[in-house]
């Protein structure tokens, strides 16, 4: 998760500094990676035929991904069985082998999927919201100067205040716990969306827009065929890290209120002191993260496929 | 190869009457380029730079001029006036008697490279035009076929841009700005970025083309052997300020191909060209030093 927040917030820098593209993905999810460093891996073999042949293949690839997972766990059961204490303490901490089977259980029962089901029809009201207003905004905000300096104000105040500190404000303005919750979501997915939107606008390329002027393009058209296709890259990327966001500002939202959600699960167990569900509550919120972060990722490609064929990155 | 794919295709185009009415038929009258008294100056941040000078410039309609000079000369600018780009500071641009105040597709632009849509197949590039004309969508893919096997890449129509080479992408620029059948051809250094080789080829298909339209074409280069080999007309531009200081005639026969390079006529007028362009250059440098 915290990877996650940093890259939100690096991207949700100063204009000038916003992070795009490739930089962005790594740091938002990993899972994405193997799509991209297909290609030069396997030139980097055909160039040096002896570096590791087995490693070409993708299957492999994610075999030593999984290894580096089991790995952790292992050493995770074996520090929480022998009560592991050296500054960090595992004396608490319950083995990977107790979580399993007590999440095992959770998953025979209901309550467990309703608090899923309801920290993801959230997590999709609240982005939906920001993907819509941010990417109206942004584009307006690329476009007009007029629209950049009356919104750019509102966007440096407000995007380093954390979701957490929204919470009593959110509680205060809005009518239903519900309501407040998906604000603090929507609030969180809404910056890097606006940010990176704003970011691939500007960059539009002038010869093209020439191109389509002399092509007798309207305004409408150019935009509609130069402006948003060349800003869908930056966009795509602010999409990924905006659901990374919401499900982060989620968490706050659900933690401070709600009978239902993710979030609630876990803080709710750590108050009832069972401490196998909040470790299956925080595995629960990262899985779910990365898993609608490819989703975007996924289903955003087709806008994309331009970008594969060539075989240039 | 390219010639035979034109002959195969000429039926083709001429089908396309509709088209054809609405910017007049091929060697007609349309496509008189006037430029007048035109000065263009741009802001600096040190102050003012005159990048055009008293430009004064009449091209016929279907007639092939080259803009050659040094890089810098302003003779891009000048296009860019001409397509609508640019507003001159003073004087003004008339295309058939009318002022130029904005770009339009009745001046098909070919600019030096990467001026395709990347995320628009190839065929698709060369459908816009049409399909901002308000033709259908029907329509515009076969007005884009037909010109996509007029340069010889109809077996490419649903392959991305970054996908070819340079020369096929400016193939499907030409082909692009073609599609809105444009009673003027503007084409900045459209080679410039290929090699030598490619470049020849890339001319030789031009000016096959061409033969088919008869636009007006004003084409910007700075290589004197492509401004020899492709125009009736070569206009001269000196560097700054910008100024067109001759105006050669180019009376090789036609149809030109690659043997034409090494022939003495060729040779001849390329002699022309340098020694007129050099001793311009010298009155230029000579002022210049006066002036100083």
């Amino acid at each position: 998760m915290d990877s996650k927040s940093n890259a939100a917030l690096r991207t949700a820098e100063p204009l000038s500094g916003i992070v795009t593209g490739p930089a962005a993905d790594t740091a938002v999810e990993i899972n994405t990676a193997p799509a991209k460093a297909k290609v030069p891996g396997r030139t980097e073999n055909e160039i040096h035929p002896k570096a590791n042949p087995w490693r070409k293949t993708t299957g492999a690839r994610y075999l030593v991904r999984v290894l580096a997972l089991v790995v952790a766990i292992v050493l995770w059961e074996l520090a929480s069985t022998h009560g592991f204490h050296f500054y960090i303490n595992f004396d608490n901490i319950p083995a990977p082998s107790v979580v399993g089977a007590v999440l095992a259980a959770e998953l025979t029962g209901q309550e467990f999927y309703l608090h899923i089901l309801h920290s993801i029809e959230r997590v999709a009201v609240a982005y939906v919201m920001a993907v819509v207003l941010g990417v109206l905004l942004g584009v307006a905000m690329g476009r007009s100067r007029w629209a950049e300096d009356i919104i750019l104000p509102y966007i440096e105040l407000l995007r380093p205040i954390p979701a957490v500190a929204w919470i009593p404000l959110a509680i205060l303005m809005l009518p239903t716990e519900q309501s407040s919750i998906i604000f603090i979501t929507f609030l969180g997915a809404l910056f890097p969306v606006i940010l990176n939107t704003v970011h691939g606008v500007e960059q539009t390329n002038d010869v093209l827009v020439r191109a389509a002027r002399s092509l007798g393009a309207s305004r409408t058209a150019i935009l509609w065929h130069v402006v948003l296709p060349g800003a869908m890259p930056s966009i795509v990327a602010g999409l990924a890290i905006g659901m990374g966001v919401a499900w982060f500002s989620l968490l706050a939202g659900e933690i401070i209120s709600g009978q239902y959600g993710i979030g609630y699960y876990t803080w709710n167990s750590y108050t009832l002191i069972q401490y196998p569900q909040i470790i299956i509550g925080m595995l629960t919120i990262g899985g779910l993260g990365t898993l609608c972060t490819l989703l975007v990722r996924k289903g955003c490609d087709p806008l994309l496929k331009w970008q594969a064929k060539g075989g240039r990155s | 190869m390219i010639g035979a794919l034109v002959n195969d295709n000429r039926t083709a185009v001429l089908d396309h009457s509709r088209f054809r009415a609405k910017s007049g038929k091929p060697g007609t009258d349309r496509g008189r380029i006037a430029v007048q008294d035109v000065d263009i100056v741009f802001d600096t941040a040190g102050g003012s730079h005159v990048a055009v000078q008293n430009a004064n410039l009449t091209v016929r309609p279907g007639e092939f001029v080259c803009l050659l000079g040094p890089s810098g000369c302003g003779k891009s600018t000048l296009m860019n006036s001409i397509a609508g780009f640019v507003p001159p500071t003073r004087g003004n641009v008339t295309i058939d008697g009318s002022a130029v105040t904005e770009p339009g597709p009745d001046r098909g632009m070919v600019f030096q490279q990467h001026s395709l849509f990347p995320w628009k197949t190839v065929k698709e590039n060369v459908a816009f035009g049409p399909l901002m004309a308000g033709v259908g969508h029907n329509e515009a893919n076969s007005v884009a076929r037909t010109f996509l096997s007029l340069v010889g890449l109809a077996a490419f129509e649903n392959a991305y841009p970054n996908t070819l080479s340079g020369g096929m992408q400016q193939r499907v620029g030409i082909a692009r700005a073609l599609a809105n059948y444009p009673s003027v051809l503007l084409m900045d250094e459209p080679f410039g970025a290929l090699d030598a080789q490619t470049r020849i080829m890339m001319q030789e298909n031009l000016l096959e083309i061409w033969r088919e339209f008869r636009n007006t074409v004003v084409f910007v280069t700075h290589d004197i052997d492509e401004a020899v080999f492709l125009s009736d007309r070569i206009v001269v531009m000196s560097a700054s300020p910008g100024r067109i200081i001759a105006d050669i005639d180019v009376k090789l026969p036609r149809p030109r191909e690659q043997a034409l390079l090494t022939s003495p006529e060729f040779m001849a007028l390329k002699r022309q060209c340098l020694d007129l362009i050099r001793q311009e250059t010298l009155n230029a440098f000579q002022q210049q030093n006066k002036a100083g």
